[in-house]
């Protein structure tokens, strides 16, 4: 985008090269999106949250739920034992059902990453880390890449990066593009995934800007949240995320994934975003290499609803593993 | 991988229909004096759900008597304050049994649960609990000091929303004082029956409310009783206007809410995801069985390509099949006769040259099918343009100007509705301005509530029906 395709030097019309090379270039690219309507994007995620995922779909739906699962833990007080715990959880999440699917990945800190790599390690389980400066990203672009290049050094496989909500919010797009492909390039083979902190971009105009421009600077994922600002994922936002790598695929072929993270604790919810992913994006992201849900608790809901659904009967929380 | 939604059948159990019924006049149901009678079947099945009366002029007259009675007695003299209570009782008992009367709905008319059970009923309850609140504030409506009302109304309501369009017109006519003689729709009786049973529960004093069924010759006897003071008529515009013939140089005051052909322009600023979901809620709500469907797209030339793939992609996620299936999207077509009409019509906008697609979804092999229809290339020209199809087929033209779009728009006989997609807040209210329609949404489709009048222009009717100004229709003013 900095230097449009065809735009050489020896263009007849100097000006015009100008004009899409200054910074303000990233506005028209994004101001020109198709604008998001807030009251029917609401009214269009209300009406897929009341499809009705019953037996052999539900069952379907929640081992699916289960692989897609980024199993996340982002406290200060994590510890080597907690993180071990989680991984043994991300490889067994029912100790009493061999058939439970395993989990995407866990996501940790940067210091944690090389604990959950050594625990994870052949059991095809990603170890995702987040980086930088997370939560708020507001850090210099060099710690942010420095925070990175620590993460993958120490065995991450994917990068959850943060957006500098800030330059995003006062209009200074194309800094946000190049600290964005700075820490893709950073990331070097690891999968980066971009968190927008919907949250704080308030309107579904920005979420969809924000979409655009983390798909341009490289991102392999668009992610909701840190799960550390409320509101966190809405199916509002995912809606229009999703709208947006559909879109995106459709001009460019490149297909982009999407996370939706925090708040989502229930098996309920985690299939009105599966509704929404297949009647929004498509079949085709109704795979853990294109749609995850950062979350905690969640999975323990989903493990609950899958052994009622086995058995006919709820277990209660005393038979599922706290970790 | 594919993403099958295994059947979710709402349950019918909660629904008890009888083997066949009378005419529920004077409090009771009683048997018909004169009538025929008529089958009402499950259009998704074709089973034949129950036995109705097609009421004679004796059984007609005999409804008119008793509400002509219970005006003058009881309700034409109750105060207000105490008309409320009942309104408000009616309320409350179509919200407990709400479930039951969304299946029943469905099963009768064909429409998917998920309308009938978060559009219908809803609706149902909130236009009787708002007309309610307006029965002891008459005074303050702005018709006068002590506004009277005008009698006993006859009531004549379509197939399309049988207890929404009961409720449209029952509920103001009993706040402002009047008694009525409705007669449902001869392939939607059932939902008005067991309107009946609630009033009963109501203890609403016998003949305020009496319920009629049949047919058009039915209908005919109701508007044309010598002792009607008020006719409203929801429904054909044809049968409109037999109506108003037949109400001319009589006292009859009358109301008309007839059909329409609304154009549905999209800008091409428009926030194009929700204009795609507003097309579709506009023409494929209900099957397109809405007189105030946004059955024209006019779209702006310069985004037609774009916004017809969209369109299509969108349309072919929509699920038709068994109505009460609670992901079902598109239910049956109500009878074989409006699914003859929707097929001639469409094989017309073939014939005229205009180009259709349809959405490649498997029909079920009994009962009443068409699949989402889109004809692309339609000019003014076209029938498909001027004729209300009344089912799921929508006609695409373009326009290039915002002149063009109003003069487009408003070049039809009809005047009921009209949409209006652009992010330019001036253009809506510009637009607006211009626009011959009684109904002008912006940047949505098909949105209701008892508090917002509703009512056409030109051959769409007159008469408002819903919020302060749907009293007046009711009021000797």
């Amino acid at each position: 985008m900095r230097k449009l395709a065809g735009m050489t030097a020896t263009t007849p019309l100097p000006a015009v090269a100008d004009l899409v090379n200054m910074p303000e270039a990233w506005r028209t690219l994004l101001h020109g999106l198709p604008s998001v309507d807030q009251v029917g994007a609401e009214q269009r995620a209300a009406m897929l949250a009341t499809r009705s995922i019953k037996t052999t779909s539900k069952a379907w739906a929640l081992d699916l739920a289960i692989r897609m699962v980024d199993l996340t833990t982002l406290e200060g007080a994590d510890t080597p034992g907690k993180v071990r715990a989680l991984c043994a959880k991300a490889r067994r999440p029912d100790p009493t059902d061999p058939h439970c699917p395993q989990v995407a990945a866990v996501c940790v800190y940067p210091s944690m990453v090389s604990t959950a790599a050594a625990y994870l390690a052949g059991t095809g389980i990603k170890v995702a880390s987040v980086a930088t400066a997370f939560p708020s990203g507001q850090a210099p672009l060099e710690v942010k890449l420095a925070d990175t290049r620590a993460a993958v050094a120490a065995g991450a496989d994917e990068i959850d990066m943060v957006i500098d909500r800030g330059a995003f919010l006062a209009g200074r797009y194309s800094e946000v593009f190049d600290q964005i492909a700075a820490v893709k390039q950073a990331c070097g083979n690891a999968h980066l995934k971009v968190i927008l902190e919907t949250g704080e971009l308030a309107t579904l105009d920005n979420v969809r800007r924000a979409s655009w421009l983390a798909m341009v600077a490289g991102a392999d994922f668009i992610k909701t949240s840190t799960g550390k600002v409320q509101p966190a994922a809405t199916l509002p936002v995912t809606l229009v995320m999703l709208e947006a790598v559909r879109d995106f695929r459709e001009r460019t072929g490149r297909q982009v994934g999407v996370k939706p993270a925090g708040g989502i604790r229930t098996a309920k919810d985690a299939l009105r975003y599966l509704v929404l992913v297949n009647e929004t994006a498509g079949p085709d992201w109704l795979d853990p290499a294109w749609f995850r849900f950062g979350a905690s608790s969640l999975l323990n809901d989903l493990l609950m609803q899958r052994a009622k659904l086995a058995t006919g009967h709820y277990s209660g929380h005393d038979y599922v593993t706290l970790d | 991988m594919t993403f099958e939604y295994a059947p979710a059948p709402e349950s019918t159990s909660i629904v008890d229909i009888r083997p066949s019924y009378g005419l529920f006049i004077d409090g009771e149901f009683r048997d018909s004096i004169d009538g025929d009678t008529i089958k009402t079947i499950n259009p998704a099945t074709e089973e034949v759900l129950s036995e109705v009366v097609a009421a004679g002029p004796r059984d007609v007259a005999a409804a008119v008597e008793a509400a002509r009675r219970a005006y003058q007695t009881v309700w034409g003299t109750m105060p207000g304050t105490e008309r409320a209570k009942y309104l408000y009782r009616i309320a409350r008992i179509i919200q407990e049994r709400s479930r039951e009367l969304a299946v029943l709905e469905t099963i009768d008319n064909g429409k998917p649960i998920r309308e009938s059970r978060d559009v219908d009923l809803p609706l149902v309850a909130a236009h009787f609990f708002y007309y309610a609140g307006w029965a002891d504030k008459l005074s303050y409506a702005g018709f006068g000091p002590h506004p009277r009302p005008l009698g006993v109304a006859a009531q004549v309501i379509p197939w399309n929303f049988p207890l929404l369009m009961l409720a449209w017109k029952i509920a103001p006519a009993l706040a402002c004082g009047n008694t009525v003689v409705l007669k449902p729709a001869e392939t939607t009786p059932l939902t008005a029956l067991v309107f009946a049973e609630i009033c009963q529960q109501a203890d609403l004093p016998p003949g305020v409310v009496n319920i009629i069924t049949g047919a058009g010759e039915t209908g005919r006897h109701l508007v044309e009783h010598p002792d009607v003071d008020k006719i409203a008529f929801t429904g054909s515009t044809e049968v409109g206007r037999q109506i108003a013939r037949a109400a001319a140089g009589t006292r009859k005051r009358l109301t008309l809410e007839l059909g329409g052909k609304a154009a549905n322009i999209v800008f091409d600023d428009a926030p194009l995801d929700q204009a795609v979901e507003g097309i579709v809620n506009g023409i494929f709500f209900n099957q397109g069985h809405v007189c105030c469907a946004g059955s024209r797209l006019l779209v702006q030339e310069s985004i037609h390509d774009e916004l017809l793939t969209a369109l299509k992609r969108r349309i072919s996620l929509l699920r038709l099949g068994d109505p009460l299936d609670k992901n079902t999207d598109i239910g049956a077509i109500n009878s074989a006769a409006q699914l003859e009409r929707i097929r001639a019509l469409s094989e017309i906008g073939e014939l005229e040259g205009a180009e259709r697609w349809s959405a490649p979804c498997p029909l079920p092999d009994r009962g009443f099918w068409f699949p989402p229809t889109v004809f692309t290339g339609v000019s003014q020209a076209h029938r498909i343009a001027r004729e209300e199809i009344f089912g799921p087929v929508l006609s695409v033209l373009t326009f290039r100007t915002p002149e063009e779009a109003v003069a487009k728009a408003n070049n039809t006989p009809y005047g009921l509705s009209a949409g209006i997609w652009t992010e330019k807040g001036s253009r809506i209210l510009w637009m607006a301005d211009r626009l011959r329609a009684g109904v002008v949404w912006a940047n949505t489709f098909n949105k209701f509530d008892p508090s917002s009048p509703f009512g056409g222009y030109k051959e769409s009717g007159y008469g408002r029906e819903g919020g302060r100004h749907g009293l007046e229709a009711y009021l000797a003013v």
